[in-house]
């Protein structure tokens, strides 16, 4: 049994918190850690002369400086987010800059032009063609009720053409009542209710916009994408007056050497229906791979507005006709840059977009 | 559909080459995906006899064979086991080219050499069964060294890949679709009457039938079929099965499956032996009832789904005792399946009501044959042909079976007849076209549609049972025009381009949205196209905390979410160009952002089914967000791309001023942003991103962010435009004045620029800030402001006298408004 001086822990404590509390920087808390808690200190020191006590004292008094040391471990923890949010703000206080006196003419102004992206130059020069014949340009949001999306489409709940459209809905009011539209026909129906409900039918306009589904991306498609739709309600309106529509938007957009075909197909919003196909932009209609040796290459569907949907909007089909059509812009843009993967679209890598 | 031309042949007599085939399938709407031939390359193939057959010493997968092709004996090396000494099998010689495009060679494995290929069904293209060699013993014809086309009957063949639309169930079958292609080819179409005599007792003494839910199924027929033969179908059937994508199983399930295929009417055969009563019963699923499908699945039936218009009525079919071996029209029950033993069938033929097999496939995601045919429509007239055939077709290979007498028939209302008046007028004023009355006639009626003539230019036309895509008057008038124009050609009708008199053009809002654009371009930027579609956490990175709206049915956790700001996928897509080392970059979108659903943007108003309860549609904002990435770019940079939009568009009075206290502006340096402001309306934010934040992102260094709603932006009575109007530039020459105001910091500077520009009245040309002091000599809290202020005369040099007046006005205005003193 030797007689080592008692520890006092008290002290001990009070003075490891006294160094520990007096740091005023990240930096010196490091010091005061090392100081307090370090191999040196003297609290280490302590740990060191429990091997001289008796075992029962050793337990004790080992248990104690054990807590004693977490305690101030903690602290300095707690220390460590005070100085180090005091720090943060007193930085972001240095680097204080009040936006409403920046010299403006202190700036140096760029000598690099950037460029818009691939998509939105072709929405703007199919809008531009459009334009040019006669259409206003029109938009809709790009979440969409099951209404407007699907019913005054003539397609209402379980109808199956609409597992056509693979749709995300969202968590909003009865499950699959509100859904990220899945095309922009949507704008159809907007566009004709509004015409009727301020009297200002005729409408001759295009919608382009951003429509989602549940596609997976892959070289020609992208679940994120987007069409413009054309509509065209008049008196007198004919089937032979969309198909050249849509030669004259595909020369002007296109090039005079390419031109479209309509085949007929089926949408539950127009009839007669059709799908257009315009001249392979790779080999001009000779035959290739991208066209499987077709000559064609698939656009977009197109029919005269069917009677039911006309109702739904409050129109007479007795005094009223017209036509609607859609088609990608991305896929616009892919034929005429001949782009091999769509999802380059999305990857927002300067090296591509700086080439358009 | 695959189409197998010879069965298309049944029906009329159709010639020409595939590709003219092709093309006029096309302009008909049955658009050909793809044609494939079959049956070219087998003329080399014979049927040869196996004499021997004998191990290969230290081989275990191959066997020595030794045939007789109707020479010498052939010494083949096989790896087949399903065969034995006596089968006949097909033999594909030494230089032969097999469908697939292998030549067979002469070759020597373990020291055996091998004089040509024992062949599988699937070598040949004749079936999908690989697994062994196609025996043919048994087959009438067949023996050593007859060609395999002549023992098996083959006629080299073309399988057209056809998609028909939906509101074709008519031709979504053989029959359909070469009624079709005959009236386009001008050749005779005619369906053979399917003969059968009855020999069995009268149908009612062996089995009932019974509806009890005949809005769900407004027909429903029963045949009975007794004493027949279960086993494999003559192979020309199976063949057209293989051909058409089928894969054969027994006599009895493809006779099944052909009348389907050939005349578009689902049917299903019951082991009559195996209900628990005989005969059949329909009604309204229970609430939790289950059955045990052929595939072995247990469903659920009768309750509703999740989804919109799942209500849970399902229609099932039951033995006559009420308990369910069939969902109506989807799918048939384990219990009652067809197998070797059977030897009575019960033969259900129905016609269901489309959308209540719509809605039962959307509620269970099932989707059969027989759904996707009875969902679109199919004809409640075409049963009794069909049933008829199916009898047929098993006689083929059951001779001694036994037809019951009569057929139990239950009948609900089904749809009347459809007369429509078509007006020759109606038909060119729709199309464009300048069609006469008979050529309308001509045109409808060899594809089923009787046109008499009524009046002068007036047809009335019978609508055929199979064609519930053409719809009442009005709207049948609208579908008769589209047979027209198909049966005509679409591409026959003269283009014409429609011209009115309403201008066209872009909104001012669509204008300023280019404008925008073109001022981001001249900054050095370049637009991206980030994702709409982020992860939960995505923007609460960047401090936007309020939870984003959830897409129900994502295609992927991280793109399950809508987004509520572009800064995470401007940091991204920076990040990305960083990694790549493109690091110097001005990056910018024009896009929508989610939020809450406001009350306003209702959904009620035409509600419909799909009207919504009470929802309102997310608000939509269309941002425009700048983030500056460029070299020594900054807050400050913010500023002047803020300032180079503002004076493209014309803005007037746009503010720059700190955030509220204790309201950081999301994701950005809490000492270096500020809101942008018209009046009270915040128009947008700039800045810095917030160090943190870029951090978290892995960007280093200072990063501008400029941030506009241009949907407020776009309203001039929010944000109001500089005056249009020009001023004339004077010919005299100018004075320039410099004052240096000292002013507390929190009044704006730009609000100093105002007070001097409304003191300098008319003669002051400009006012622009040139420097900004704090420091020693000033107290704290104070700064000096620098302005340089121009003055000018459209008439005259102006004097030193007037412009020291003009001078203490504005030191005067700007003392006494600002509180302003001069340095």
């Amino acid at each position: 049994m030797t007689n080592a001086r008692p520890l006092d822990l008290d002290a001990l404590e009070s003075t490891a918190e006294r160094v520990l509390r007096a740091a005023t920087s990240t930096a010196e808390l490091a010091e005061a850690e090392t100081a307090a808690l370090g191999k040196r200190s003297e609290l280490a020191g302590a740990h060191r002369t429990l091997g001289a006590l008796d075992e029962s004292e050793r337990r004790r008094v080992g248990r104690e400086l054990h807590e004693l040391r977490e305690r101030m471990e903690s602290l300095a923890a707690a220390l460590r987010l005070e100085l180090q949010a005091k720090e943060r703000s007193a930085a972001l206080e240095a680097d204080r800059l009040d936006l409403s006196e920046v010299v403006v003419a202190d700036l140096r102004s760029p000598i690099v032009r950037g460029r818009t992206h691939p998509v939105t130059q072709s929405r703007d020069a199919l809008e531009d063609v459009f334009v040019a014949m006669g259409f206003k340009v029109a938009e809709g949001p790009e979440a969409e009720t099951d209404w407007y999306n699907f019913e005054a489409l003539n397609m209402p709940p379980s109808h199956p053409a609409r597992g056509m459209y693979d749709s995300f809905f969202l968590e909003l009011g009865e499950p699959e009542t509100i859904v990220l539209r899945t095309h922009t026909s949507p704008v159809q129906i907007r566009l004709m209710e509004a015409a009727v409900a301020a009297g200002t039918l005729p409408i001759h306009a295009v919608a382009p916009g951003r429509c989602f589904r549940r596609d997976t991306a892959d070289a020609s498609h992208l679940p994120v994408f987007h069409q413009v739709e054309g509509l065209v309600v008049d008196r007198k309106i004919t089937f032979g007056d969309l198909a050249g529509t849509i030669e004259a938007f595909t020369t002007a957009y296109f090039g005079p050497e390419v031109h479209s075909r309509l085949r007929p197909s089926y949408f539950p919003f127009t009839e007669p229906s059709a799908e257009y196909d315009i001249t392979c932009t790779i080999c001009l209609g000779a035959g290739c791979r991208t066209c499987s040796n077709t000559g064609w290459l698939e656009l977009g569907g197109c029919g005269m507005v069917d009677p039911a949907v006309f109702m739904a909007c409050g129109i007479d089909p007795a005094e009223w006709s017209g036509f609607a059509f859609g088609f990608g812009i991305d896929r616009c843009a892919q034929m005429r840059h001949q782009i091999p993967d769509m999802r380059a679209l999305v990857e927002n890598d300067l090296r591509f977009l700086a080439q358009f | 559909m695959r189409v197998p031309l010879s069965w298309l042949r049944d029906f009329a007599p159709i010639d020409g080459d595939v590709d003219g085939l092709v093309a006029s399938l096309d302009d008909l709407g049955l658009m050909v995906e793809g044609v494939e031939r079959v049956g070219d390359g087998l003329g080399d193939i014979v049927v040869a006899r196996v004499l021997e057959v004998a191990a290969i010493e230290g081989a275990d997968r191959i066997r020595r064979v030794v045939v007789d092709a109707g020479g010498d004996p052939l010494e083949i090396v096989c790896g087949a086991f399903n065969f034995g000494q006596g089968d006949l099998v097909p033999l594909a010689p030494v230089g032969t080219v097999l469908p697939g495009g292998m030549e067979i060679g002469r070759r020597t494995m373990r020291g055996v050499t091998s004089n040509g290929m024992l062949c599988s069904g699937r070598e040949l293209a004749l079936s999908d069964d690989g697994a062994g060699l196609l025996v043919l013993s048994g087959v009438d014809g067949a023996g050593p060294g007859v060609p395999i086309v002549d023992a098996l009957g083959i006629e080299p063949d073309v399988v057209f890949d056809i998609t028909v639309e939906g509101n074709r169930p008519d031709a979504w079958c053989m029959a359909g679709i070469a009624r079709d292609l005959a009236a386009r080819l001008g050749v005779p179409f005619s369906l053979p009457e399917p003969g059968v005599t009855p020999a069995g007792p009268p149908v009612e003494t062996l089995a009932s039938a019974a509806v009890e839910a005949p809005e769900m199924c407004p027909r429903l027929t029963v045949r009975v079929l007794e004493a027949i033969d279960v086993g494999p179908s003559p192979p020309a059937i199976a063949r057209r099965l293989t051909m058409a994508g089928m894969r054969p199983i027994n006599n009895v399930v493809d006779a099944s499956n052909y009348v389907m295929l050939e005349l578009g009417q689902p049917t299903h055969p019951y082991d009559l032996d195996r209900l628990g009563a005989p005969g059949l019963l329909v009604r309204r699923a229970r609430p939790g009832e289950t059955l045990t499908t052929l595939d072995g699945v247990e469903r659920t039936l009768g309750n509703p789904g999740r989804g919109l218009g799942e209500t849970g009525e399902d229609c099932v079919i039951c033995d006559a005792g009420g308990t369910v071996i069939g969902i109506g029209g989807i799918f048939g029950g384990a219990s009652s399946e067809i197998s070797s033993e059977t030897t009575r069938v019960l033969l259900e033929a129905a016609y269901f009501e489309p959308m209540v097999i719509a809605r039962t496939s959307k509620t269970l995601r099932l989707r059969t044959e027989a759904s996707a045919r009875f969902e679109r429509g199919c004809d409640p007239f075409g049963i009794d042909r069909a049933t008829e055939r199916f009898c047929e077709l098993l006689a083929l290979s059951s001779p001694g079976t036994r037809v019951a007498q009569g057929t139990l028939d239950v009948r609900g209302a089904l749809r009347d007849p459809i007369v429509l008046t078509l007006r020759t007028e109606a038909v060119n004023d729709l199309l464009g076209t300048a069609l006469e009355t008979e050529e309308i006639a001509g045109l409808l009626g060899p594809i089923g549609f009787r046109c008499t003539p009524e009046a002068p230019g007036v047809l009335a036309v019978d609508v055929p049972s199979n064609r519930p895509d053409v719809r009442p008057a009005p709207h049948g008038v609208a579908d008769l025009a589209e047979e027209v124009a198909r049966t005509y050609g679409y591409s026959r009708i003269a283009r014409h381009q429609p011209t009115w008199a309403e201008p066209g053009g872009l909104t001012e809002a669509q204008r300023m949205r280019r404008r925008v654009r073109e001022a981001l371009v001249g900054l050095g930027a370049t637009e991206v196209w980030t994702p709409s579609l982020v992860d939960a956490g995505e923007d609460a990175r960047v401090g936007v905390t309020a939870a984003p709206i959830a897409i129900a049915n994502p295609m992927a956790q991280d793109q399950g979410w809508l987004r509520r700001t572009q800064m995470a996928g401007l940091l991204r897509a920076l990040g990305r160009n960083r990694d790549r080392r493109q690091g110097s970059v001005r990056l910018f979108e024009v896009g929508v952002v989610f939020g809450e659903p406001t009350p306003g943007r209702s959904t009620a108003e035409r509600s419909g089914a799909g009207g919504a309860q009470g929802a309102y549609l997310p608000t939509e904002r269309e941002l425009a967000s700048l983030l500056l990435a460029a070299e020594g770019d900054d807050a400050r940079v913010a500023v002047a791309a803020l300032d180079a939009i503002g004076a493209e568009l014309r803005l007037a009075g746009l503010r720059v001023r700190p955030p509220e206290e204790g309201a950081a502006l999301g994701g950005l340096h809490p000492t270096r942003s500020a809101r942008i402001l018209s009046g009270a309306v915040p128009v947008g934010v700039l800045g810095e991103i917030d160090p943190e934040v870029a951090e978290d992102f892995g960007i280093e260094g200072r990063l501008g962010w400029l941030e506009l709603d241009l949907g407020i932006l776009a309203d001039r009575a929010v944000v109001p435009r500089r005056d249009e109007r020009t001023r004339p530039i004077s010919r005299f020459p100018s004075s320039d004045i410099d004052l240096a105001l000292v002013v507390a910091d929190p009044v704006p500077a730009d609000e100093v620029a105002d007070v001097l520009g409304a003191a300098g009245g008319e003669l002051l040309e400009s006012v622009t800030l040139f420097d900004v002091y704090r420091g020693p000599g000033l107290e704290p809290g104070r700064r000096s402001l620098a302005f340089r202020l121009r003055f000018c005369a459209p008439d005259r040099t102006l004097t030193d006298r007037e412009v020291g007046a003009l001078r203490a006005a504005c030191v005067e205005a700007a003392q006494r408004q600002m509180g302003a003193v001069l340095r």
